[in-house]
């Protein structure tokens, strides 16, 4: 069974269409990447699946249910997290009560506090210290930490290495491949193509809100990737 | 010297109930980021529904207190939802402005209601309102001035306990911090935000309680207490729950030291604290005002 299914979704800021007319679907344990130039969409779809951003036309449905006019928290309810751009820690709070947060908001689920910091142990010496003073690689093992603790069926992983060092986006990317192998959804947004291309089951490449280019990683050419990401392909794949 | 220890001591009592009225609105603004202008009068609000419940069916007001914080909760909880929420949309000066409206309701619905009469719960509680314990023959402790210090303690203590060891605190401070963030990890917001004025107005009720068993009220003496939450609040740092208690000593210190240098200066040696601290605070860049930004529903 289908477990996202994204029909005709259309989505503004005010005038601006930013994503148009798109449609996709995500079967359970698969990982899309979304790549694309900047502007292409990919932040605002990650953001209208999340409920942040309600869409101004389409559906998107989540395992049977309709979630599209559901405010974000209540999408949490339905299994849907993200892991916004930036990270958005809480900063003034430590790592623990960013966490906790996470977890008296979520699902019930197999991802509590001990699952996360088998993913990401460095943070278990930095529970009690404020978020804001962490590392770029520590908070976002906190930002995903924290996306997992609501048990999500779907992650949402927006520039999860942007603005990381080398070292620290080998770590995260270790993270999401040790993820990616418990069998956990997710769709990310990575402008780091070959580490998009290699993590992914599955890419989409957006342009001015349009998917351009569409397929299984295993299958699509490097090269077409890089076209239809630089817009050099001739026509929009999904309309 | 005694004199003037018995007026420390005096101004440090004044300045818990100081801190006991500035407490709500401190909140309020720490975790809603709203400037509630009718907080004075909501704390009448409440004083007159102890004084109702006192006067007409004889319930002590510490027992109408059962009755009345809960009304204030609710009070609080519809007052978010039907206003606040609604007008904290239109960025920051529509609550202001919202506020403000309220309080004129407020208070002309008690004239309506009340009239101009003054009125006080001191009759109620006993020899509470007046006696006192003399330490020495030049110091003494008010009995119902040192429960309305403690009682600000508590509630300060109990206040920041909430925030930091409670979910729902917890939840208080993320939406604080960044609502939509929070909203993308199941936090309702505007629950969370309804919950935080009811809280408020809970302690509002509290405030309005030891106003009219420490002096007099009337339907427009919400105004004045207000001022005086404002200036603490402002002295110890608006939104900091400990600075509120401290600005609340500072006030109470003030007026009393100023009510020592002449007989006019109780209420100039606050005023005049406070616009030193205001103005300090600003050439300093520690005290920012918030910009006229519009918030995301």
């Amino acid at each position: 069974m289908t477990l996202l299914c994204v029909e005709h979704l259309d989505v503004r800021h005010g005038l601006l269409r930013a994503v148009r007319d798109l449609a996709f679907s995500v079967e359970p344990g698969e990982i899309l990447a979304l790549v694309g130039a900047n502007g292409a969409g990919k932040t605002t779809l990650l953001r209208a699946l999340a409920g942040a951003h309600l869409p101004h036309a389409g559906r998107i449905v989540l395992a049977g249910q309709d979630i599209s006019r559901m405010h974000a928290h209540r999408r949490v309810a339905q299994g849907i997290a993200l892991v916004p751009e930036g990270r958005r820690l809480f900063a003034d709070m430590t790592v623990a009560e960013n966490l906790k947060l996470a977890r008296a908001a979520g699902r019930a689920g197999a991802w509590d506090a001990a699952a996360v910091l088998e993913v990401f142990p460095n943070l278990a010496a930095r529970l009690s210290a404020r978020a804001g003073t962490l590392s770029g690689g520590e908070q976002q093992a906190v930002a995903i930490g924290r996306a997992l603790l609501t048990n999500p069926s779907v992650l949402l992983l927006d520039e999860v290495s942007l603005g990381l060092s080398p070292a620290a986006v080998d770590r995260v990317h270790g993270a999401l491949a040790a993820l990616a192998a418990s069998g956990t959804t997710m769709i990310l947004v990575e402008q780091d193509l070959s580490r998009a291309l290699r993590i992914a089951s599955r890419v989409i490449c957006m342009l001015e809100g349009r998917i351009v280019l569409e397929g299984a990683t295993a299958t699509l050419d490097r090269a077409a990737v890089t076209g239809a990401y630089f817009g050099l392909q001739a026509e929009p794949v999904a309309e | 010297m005694m004199i003037l220890l018995n007026d420390l001591l005096q101004g440090v009592l004044l300045g818990g109930y100081y801190a006991l009225i500035a407490c709500g609105l401190s909140f309020m603004y720490g975790v809603l980021r709203i400037i509630n202008l009718a907080h004075g009068s909501l704390a009448i609000l409440a004083a007159f529904a102890l004084f109702v419940l006192a006067d007409r069916y004889g319930v002590s007001p510490f027992f109408g207190l059962l009755i009345v914080l809960p009304a204030m909760a609710g009070l609080g909880w519809a007052l978010h939802r039907l206003v606040l929420e609604r007008s904290q949309r239109g960025g920051f000066l529509m609550p202001v402005l919202s506020t403000f409206g309220l309080a004129i309701v407020i208070d002309n619905l008690l004239f309506e209601g009340f009239g101009a009469d003054t009125r006080s719960l001191a009759p109620y509680i006993g020899s509470l309102s007046y006696d006192s314990w003399n330490l020495t023959d030049d110091i003494f402790v008010g009995q119902l001035a040192l429960l309305t210090f403690v009682v600000a303690i508590l509630l300060l203590g109990g206040l920041h306990l909430m925030l930091t060891c409670t979910p729902l605190g917890r939840a208080i401070r993320a939406v604080a911090a960044d609502p939509d963030t929070a909203g993308l990890l199941g936090i309702d917001a505007t629950r969370v935000g309804a919950l935080a004025t009811a809280i408020a107005l809970i302690t509002v009720g509290i405030a309005g309680a030891f106003l009219a068993m420490r002096a007099t009220f009337d339907p427009y003496a919400g105004a004045p207490e207000l001022i005086f939450a404002f200036e603490a609040a402002v002295i110890g740092g608006a939104g900091s729950l400990w600075g509120t208690l401290a600005g609340g000593l500072v006030l109470g210190i003030a007026q009393n030291v100023g009510a020592q240098l002449n007989p006019q200066g109780f209420l100039i040696g606050g005023h005049v604290v406070f616009l030193i601290v205001l103005l300090a605070r600003l050439a300093g860049g520690r005290l920012r005002l918030p910009s006229l930004t519009v918030r995301q529903a």
